[in-house]
């Protein structure tokens, strides 16, 4: 079982800082799901595509506004694999650990990027511009092992060209941002 | 204007391996040199080990193009298109002369589910019309064919439910009929969760018409109004492929009022996409999900057939199931069961990857052997090592060894060994792949996967997950396997879905077959297959070592030592045992034992 908490409030407030969040994104996607049956799932994807992830607040309005439970909310997001109830790095790096990918030594990419990034999976770097995970398949088993970034799908991976992707695009961000 | 079309395979995993590329470079070199051809796109035809593919038809002919990466297809329009010349090597498959094992790769097939897979333009429903799609419908309609008479011819062909749980589909349409009630659904399950298997995704991405209609043609049979396609949100070329077909059925009169011409018959369809959950491909979790729950599965009877989503009749079949129906319709339930064993009829898709020369999309007659599939098709082990084993069923199947590889794939046989059939995962392991490390991952996976609910599940794949852990760190004691076995039959006997009931097998399979690699784990502390890093020790040969100083240099501890030309030491107190210096050595020095 996936275990995930919403973040306590005084760990939200951090955060918070730095950037506001702008909740009225959401008012188009609720007036579109209020009522509807089946409408929870929808809702969870709708908020996490238009701000990253879920935060407090957000599970707070959609409550609020559409009369559903916030413990029934939580369940949900924290039932599935997709939602996020902490802010994501620009680039989230995919892992495949599906049976082809593992066979052929995906345990050694995300090793190999754990140490490169100096986090762990699931975690974030701490300039944000990275976010490693594990998925189970992404269906690309020829070309294992495989990593996806974005759009980008890396195969035939070693632990040296990982890193070296990876590298290669935190040049390209500093670049962009300087 | 001359007729030549070049058509890019643009699935999931040909744009993965660049085919975006090769079809941007493609039309930037269309328009600046003013090239007289067609350029479309397709989908995957299955031959994912030679991504990206490239097929040019001419009036001599059609020629497959393999590997073709942006500096291939340069080499290849000039030649071919300018100098009309076909650059023969490249070629992988062509209807005028031999290629060798790419030929008898797709040879070797029949294709039934991914009959246009490869073939037509997945996002044009007028390349589907023309290749008999919507036929099946249209015959229904025409000859005005009973409810019943539909059932009956499915029942006849004796497709089982190609998911993987194998129950046929004829009788659970009939189930579904049987229930009278004002609403029905109609449930398209497209949740392709195991780990190493992507035949519904190809489906989807290739063919979502022909899904479509199955479905169509299912909501007509046992009285539904209304379709659902749940599909993964990992799937995102699938749900835009799905969207635009459903648009485009509903502008041409598929769906929708008097759906398909038949009257009466008003049916829709919508597709929910999945938030990643692997039990969701459980069929009353999906429901549960589809209600915007947490995709919890729950006891049976009452089966969705009875009360389904929303509480109403309900029909569920995967993905490979719809797509069949349309040709079962078509052509006759004769016309499939001719191919397949005895009680596991037509055809079977599935996904070879792994340790094998041609990973990509098979489809074979049921009945065809392990061995055909994974030497003849899959064209033998990479590198020429020893075939140790085949998983099938992922998560919920099992290890099957060399020497049955005889064993023929239907549902029966696949069962009597103690994997599953599956959806049709079928990863091939050889030498190097160690067995204990495999269950390992697996029961890593639906330990994570298992929502809870039910105890011996949630808990039992805990437990079994740290003797496994134990048993790959070294620390294994004697008792432990006899410890899976038994917390293996009480998961088994106590978990309410699928999941619970067949999450064991992976370990189970292992013990049966390859008992003695657990052993050599927990008395002789060794990884035959040399994989589970603890029980690993890497040392320096010293007849090989040139002292370049590239391992020591490199080592994460520095627990290598040694000065320029001479020998090097591994300092085995200091060694974390990641192998890097045996990746990096030039000079086969470093010795894994």
């Amino acid at each position: 079982m996936r275990i995930q908490r919403i973040p306590l409030p005084e760990q939200e407030a951090v955060q918070e800082e730095s950037e506001e969040l702008d909740l009225s994104v959401l008012d188009p996607l609720i007036d579109k799901y209020r009522n509807k049956k089946g409408n929870v799932i929808p809702l969870l994807q709708g908020a996490q595509q238009r701000l990253g992830y879920i935060p407090r607040e957000a599970f707070e309005k959609i409550s609020r506004e559409t009369g559903l439970e916030k413990s029934q909310l939580y369940g949900v997001a924290t039932f599935y694999a997709q939602f996020r109830l902490s802010p994501v790095g620009k680039n989230i790096i995919k892992v495949c650990h599906g049976t082809a990918c593992h066979v052929q030594g995906a345990e050694d990419i995300t090793d190999a990027l754990e140490d490169s990034l100096k986090v762990k999976d699931g975690e974030t770097t701490e300039d944000m511009i990275f976010t490693l995970e594990s998925v189970a398949c992404l269906g690309c088993c020829s070309l294992a092992p495989v990593m996806m970034i974005g759009e980008e799908t890396y195969g035939k991976l070693t632990r040296d060209k990982a890193v070296k992707v990876i590298k290669n695009i935190r040049i390209r961000e500093k670049q962009s941002n300087s | 204007m001359n007729d030549t079309k070049v058509i890019v395979g643009l699935g999931s995993c040909g744009i993965a391996a660049g085919a975006n590329k090769t079809y941007q470079k493609i039309k930037e070199l269309k328009g600046a040199e003013n090239l007289d051809f067609e350029l479309k796109q397709t989908s995957c035809v299955g031959m994912c080990y030679r991504e990206p593919l490239v097929e040019i038809v001419d009036e001599s002919g059609s020629y497959l193009y393999g590997d073709v990466d942006e500096d291939r297809a340069v080499d290849i329009l000039d030649k071919h298109i300018g100098g009309g010349e076909p650059v023969k090597n490249y070629v992988v498959k062509s209807d005028l002369f031999d290629t060798g094992r790419d030929q008898e790769f797709l040879e070797g097939q029949v294709k039934i589910a991914l009959r246009h897979c490869g073939h037509i333009d997945p996002e044009s429903i007028d390349e589907y019309i023309a290749q008999e799609g919507y036929a099946a419908l249209h015959k229904i309609a025409k000859e005005n064919i009973p409810r019943e008479d539909i059932i009956n011819e499915v029942m006849e062909s004796g497709i089982r439910g190609r998911g993987g749980g194998g129950f046929p589909t004829g009788k659970k349409w009939r189930f579904a009929y049987n229930y009278t009630s004002e609403e029905k659904y109609i449930i398209c399950n497209a949740d392709e969760g195991d780990p190493g298997a992507f035949m519904d995704r190809s489906l989807l991405e290739g063919d979502p018409h022909a899904v479509l209609e199955g479905m169509v043609i299912g909501g007509y049979a046992i009285g539904a109004s209304q379709g659902v396609i749940y599909c993964r949100a990992e799937y995102p070329l699938a749900v835009k492929r799905l969207n635009l077909a459903i648009k485009q059925a509903r502008e041409r009169g598929y769906l929708g009022e008097n759906a398909g011409g038949i009257q009466g018959f008003h049916f829709d369809i919508m597709v929910k996409e999945g938030a990643g959950a692997f039990v969701c491909g459980e069929e009353t979790a999906l429901i549960a999900s589809v209600e915007g729950k947490r995709g919890m599965p729950r006891k049976r009877p009452p089966y969705p057939a009875e009360l389904g989503l929303w509480n109403k009749p309900t029909n569920i079949n995967n993905v490979e199931t719809y797509a069949n129906v349309p040709y079962i319709i078509h052509k006759g339930a004769s016309e499939f069961s001719r191919y397949g064993s005895e009680k596991s009829k037509g055809t079977k898709v599935f996904a070879l990857a792994g340790k094998v020369n041609h990973s990509g999309l098979v489809e074979v007659p049921m009945g065809m052997s392990i061995q055909d599939i994974i030497f003849e098709l899959g064209g033998g082990i990479i590198g020429g090592k020893e075939f140790k084993a085949v998983q099938m069923g992922g998560p919920s199947g099992g290890c099957i060894p060399n020497y049955l590889a005889d064993t023929l794939v239907d549902y029966d046989s696949v069962s009597a060994t103690g994997a599953i059939m599956g959806s049709g995962g079928m990863v091939v392991m050889d030498e190097t792949t160690c067995m204990v490390d495999v269950a390992k991952f697996f029961l890593n996976f639906t330990q994570e996967e298992s929502c809870g609910k039910c105890t011996f599940c949630r808990m039992g794949t805990k437990r079994m997950l740290e003797i496994l852990e134990r048993i790959t760190d070294g620390e294994g004691q004697e008792g432990d396997i006899e410890e899976l076995e038994d917390l293996s039959r009480q998961i088994i006997d106590n978990s309410l879905c699928g999941l619970g009931q067949t999450a064991p097998n992976p370990v189970l399979t292992t013990i049966k077959y390859f008992r003695d690699e657990y052993e050599a784990h927990i008395r002789d502390r060794k990884c035959p297959a040399k994989v589970c890093k603890p029980l690993l020790t890497y040392t320096v040969d010293p007849e090989k070592c040139t002292g370049c100083l590239v391992c020591a240099r490199k080592c994460p501890t520095g627990a290598i030592s040694g000065e320029k030309k001479q020998v090097h030491v591994i300092d085995q107190e200091l060694c974390i045992k990641c192998g890097d210096c045996y990746n990096r050595c030039n000079f086969d020095a470093i010795i894994v034992s």
